[in-house]
């Protein structure tokens, strides 16, 4: 009946995973009780779960993004005090607990961390700036959510229901197929990222259809913000590589479920042929990750040095350059794999060619900082401190990829250095701009500055005592996943990197004092203009938040930096624009699709684990319908009335109106 | 002019680092043959070509963000300075530059440290067959006829011919002072060729990780006088069990920490008899939690 789940498969053994599974069920009943007392379900459900509005779908992407680095950050907590403990001895985690530890913390950290931030942010942030009401396909992106939110709670599930995978965060076969791994672990990695894999896809055909298809009158491509540019890189990314990702799980899960060959070591099963498939999404998928963190830092370096971006045209090139080239370099993730030495060197030089256009986007921040006048806020701290600290890990990825460096290198602590290097550096810092950077733009208040530069400060402090310490082991001849380890001149910088994490620690947790205080203070913090950074993009043109059609009337773009160039005009004239005539706004009505379907397949997804069949075709089944509702609805739409809108867009143009007069004053 | 101050500034601080690393058993950078010595050589140039220019980045990002800061009354403000062919031509010139001159580091790298290639020597190369089991590593020597577990003993100054393969998952064969690391895979032998330049014991493990067992599968690596090698071949020989298929199946099943031991006697054609699949790949974990379908455990 319920296939091999049995009150065996729960862990009461092990107190660690029991009892932060405990926490975590606590908190998650206290805050819905809470929810329920309070009278909120029916705003929960109305406003959130079941909206299809961009900008509370990108909102509830980052909750997302900030829950699970929560949960990916408590697993490197423990990694870094049993590898500091490990000496000699097998420090507090036995092998089978610290193995699914390092694989979680990966999986987490790249699947629902990572990943829903930057889509988060380009859900949020993107149709804005493309002054645009919403998404080519709201519904889709609401479907979308929920999906990656389903293989996050699986990957969760995991803690207390049976085990995750103890394979790394990318499980090579055979060590992943049946015979060598027999748990449930590697299904439940499998289905959570087949599940939220649809989600991505999905947001990628949105978002691709989006940019390339919706724009406000006169945006053209080349005045798009370099962010949309960068979304549409990524998204391009997403679409020719998570099917990539989707066949080779797929392949990984026939050889597990119904005894195929593709990956094991009997009957011409081939585990290079999964390294191959894997990387080649594997290293696409890092550039899905940057190129939006690359687009972060293009808006917010503009924006505090009051200058345009330096360069737009190039930055554009290179953005499409690292688009193409990034599917040309995955067989640098195994030089060491024997393959020859043409192979090894066609692939590490176009390996270094990427850095070309990578080291054209630094220098074109730094010619955009160059005659500006930098604003010292924390979202260019942030992007600063990804200048300087991107440009040491960009330095070691290349050093990686020369066949020889690698070969002495690969799989060390040297390698697991290089990519927090530039993960950190690169993509959470970029995260960390943009989340302070269009905080006020979501909730319309700011975010408290001392706090966040603080936080800032103990995250790149923390960031290169911890993983310094790394390149330096990796060059001691350490590799990475080590359960425990003899070897005495490693221990202290083990010790060194682990105090690396606690500072980081304190970062994050001045990062949550950070929201408490803004939350409580928002009445100071309040952005009543909608404009709270002197920005340059269309999404500063709207009232902070936006109303849910965004644009009371859509703007008309005439040049790059859209709206510092309305505000000029506005300026000469010493006063906003004339009154548009307002319409009535036809919006997509909320669905509930998204949250029934990934209720659906929440249960699919565990069914297919533990093999309860029953389950898996009741749920397969309920999904389908979902879908099949859906498409015979037969009301999409809902009407705005133009007196609504015009009451709302009044509003925000007296309070811009005011905000106009002082600046006009200063010479 | 430039660029070749900066070098000498970057050689000299990596000569600084290396000095440091030394001191703290930085082991890669502390190599003990020639392929080790060739591997280092190329980690240090590209790391030199590439710090000379990105230290003057780093400097330059520290130098515009201060001296632009709007507190600055003394920095001009140039709000429409937003292109210049000049500078563009220079962003995208330099890296190109650099990324040529390490694609050529690249290719000729690749080939001169292919790891499939012989090392000139006078000497016939000592041949060692090298398995990876869960969780230990298996060295036969096929013309000596002993083989060893956790420990490898070899004669320095003399090239040595690795044929490696695994009994089960993948793994990876690495000596970091001798030089280059290769992967094993099950049905399938990488070839590696390394060299001991001095006597001397060096550390050897395995860098891919392979399952709960993986830690323990470390050894070390004795390179010893050519005349010890053949007392210590001598001495092995004759004692301690004989690997054949019932030893081997005992082997390959999972075990951790498993302490050094030598065969007195190995079947030479053992390790054609893996490779080939003839005996079957390393059983998986064997017990669990409440079953090994369910959560897997390595008696420990």
């Amino acid at each position: 009946m319920l296939g091999k789940l049995s009150w065996a498969a729960i862990p009461f053994d092990q107190p660690i995973p029991l009892a932060s599974g405990a926490v975590v069920g606590l908190v998650i009943i206290g805050v819905l009780a809470w929810i329920t007392l309070k009278g909120w379900l029916p705003y929960l459900w109305q406003g959130w779960i079941t909206s299809v509005d961009h900008k509370r779908i990108g909102i509830m992407y980052m909750l997302l993004a900030l829950v699970m680095l929560l949960r990916g950050f408590t697993d490197a907590i423990m990694m870094r005090s049993q590898q500091a403990l490990a000496f000699h001895s097998g420090g507090y985690l036995p092998p089978e607990h610290y193995d699914q530890i390092f694989s979680a913390h990966g999986t987490l950290m790249i699947f629902f961390v990572a990943m829903p931030f930057v889509i988060g942010l380009m859900n949020l942030v993107m149709p804005l700036q493309l002054g645009i009401r919403d998404v080519a396909f709201p519904t889709l992106n609401s479907v979308s959510f929920w999906l990656t939110a389903t293989g996050a709670l699986l990957v969760n599930v995991s803690l207390v229901v049976g085990e995750f995978a103890r394979t790394g965060w990318l499980p090579f076969p055979p060590l992943s197929e049946i015979t060598y791994s027999p748990g449930v672990g590697v299904d439940y990695y499998l289905w959570s990222l087949q599940i939220s894999g649809v989600g991505t896809v999905l947001t990628g055909v949105n978002f691709v259809t989006t940019v390339l298809k919706i724009h406000a009158p006169g945006m053209t491509y080349l005045r798009m913000p370099v962010f949309c540019w960068t979304t549409l890189a990524a998204n391009l990314l997403i679409v020719a590589a998570f099917p990539i990702l989707t066949a080779t799980l797929a392949m990984l899960l026939l050889d597990r479920y119904l005894g195929f060959h593709f990956f094991t070591n009997e009957a011409g099963g081939n585990m290079m042929m999964f390294m191959n498939l894997i990387w080649a999404w594997g290293h696409p998928e890092v550039y899905i990750l940057i190129l939006p963190a690359f687009g972060v830092f293009s808006e917010v370096i503009s924006t505090f040095s009051g200058k345009p971006l330096f360069g737009y045209r190039s930055m554009v090139m290179a953005t499409m350059a690292i688009c193409l080239l990034s599917f040309t370099v995955w067989l640098h993730h195994f030089f060491t794999m024997g393959a020859g030495a043409d192979v090894n060197a066609i692939f590490g030089i176009t390996s270094a060619i990427i850095a070309v256009p990578t080291g054209v986007k630094i220098f074109n921040w730094l010619f955009t900082m160059y005659g500006g006048r930098l604003v010292y806020s924390q979202s260019l701290l942030w992007s600063i401190g990804f200048m300087v600290t991107f440009v040491i890990g960009g330095m070691t990825g290349v050093l990686l990829a020369v066949p020889p460096a690698d070969f002495v290198l690969h799989n060390s602590l040297f390698l697991v250095a290089h990519f927090h290097n530039v993960i950190i550096g690169g993509v959470l810092f970029g995260a960390f701009a943009g989340y302070t950077f269009w905080f006020p733009k979501a909730f319309g208040f700011r975010l408290h500055e001392g706090l966040g530069k603080a936080a800032f400060w103990c995250w790149i402090i923390g960031f290169y005592v911890a993983f310094m310490p790394l390149y330096v082991l990796g060059l001691m001849g350490m590799t990475r996943r080590m359960q425990h380890y003899d070897v005495p001149a490693w221990h202290p910088w083990l010790l060194v990197a682990a105090c690396g994490a606690v500072i980081i620690l304190a970062g994050i947790i001045l990062q949550i004092a950070q929201l408490v205080v803004s939350i409580r203070r928002r009445e100071e913090l309040r952005d009543r203009t909608g404009d709270p950074w002197n920005g340059r993009s269309l999404e500063w043109a709207t009232s902070s938040p936006p109303p849910p059609f965004n644009f009371a009337v859509l703007p008309r773009v005439e040049g790059r930096d859209a709206y510092w160039t309305m505000k000029q005009r506005a300026r000469q004239q010493t006063k906003p624009g004339a009154e548009p005539s307002y319409t009535d706004i036809e919006m997509p009505r909320n669905s509930a699709t998204g949250f029934i379907c990934a209720f659906f397949a929440t249960f699919l997804g565990f069914a297919l684990i533990w093999h309860i069949w029953w389950m898996a075709i009741v749920a397969a089944v309920g999904a389908y319908a979902t879908f099949v509702v859906f498409a015979w609805r037969d009301r999409t739409e809902y009407i705005i009335p133009a007196e609504e809108v015009a009451r709302i867009d009044r509003a925000n143009r007296s309070a811009r109106g005011e905000a106009f007069l002082p600046m006009e004053a200063t010479p | 002019m430039g660029t070749i101050r900066l070098n000498w500034l970057g050689s000299a601080l990596l000569l600084g680092a290396t000095a440091f690393l030394g001191g703290c058993n930085a082991i890669v950078l502390d190599p003990r043959g020639p392929i080790g010595i060739a591997d280092k050589a190329i980690l240090i140039d590209s790391l030199a070509i590439m710090l000379a220019i990105v230290l003057p980045t780093i400097a330059a990002t520290f130098a515009f963000a201060w001296w632009f800061r709007a507190s600055n009354t003394r920095a001009s403000y140039l709000p429409d300075f937003t292109y210049s062919g000049r500078i563009e031509l220079i962003v995208w010139s330099i890296p190109v530059l650099v990324i040529m001159l390490l694609g050529g580091v690249i290719w000729i790298g690749s080939h001169e440290l292919d790891p499939a290639k012989p090392l000139p020597s006078d000497k016939p190369p000592l041949e060692i067959q090298g398995v990876s089991l869960d969780w230990k590593w298996l060295f036969i020597y096929p013309s000596q006829r002993v083989a060893s577990v956790n420990q490898l003993v070899v004669p320095a100054g003399v090239p040595i011919h690795f044929s490696l393969t695994s009994a089960s998952v993948m793994s990876a064969f690495f000596i970091p002072q001798l030089g280059s690391m290769i992967y094993t895979m099950n049905g399938m032998t990488t070839q590696l060729n390394l060299r001991a330049d001095e006597p001397g014991t060096f550390l050897g493990l395995a860098s891919h990780f392979s399952g709960d067992g993986f830690p323990g599968m470390h050894f070390d690596v004795q390179a010893v006088p050519a005349e010890r090698f053949d007392a210590w071949i001598a001495a092995a020989r004759g004692t301690g069990p004989t690997l054949d298929d019932e030893s081997y199946a005992a082997l390959a099943r999972q075990s951790m920490n498993v302490r050094p031991f030598t065969f007195g006697a190995a079947d030479p054609a053992l390790f054609h008899q893996i490779v080939t699949q003839q005996l079957p790949p390393g059983p998986g974990p064997q017990s669990g939690r409440p079953n090994p379908s369910v959560s897997p455990r390595t008696e420990h």
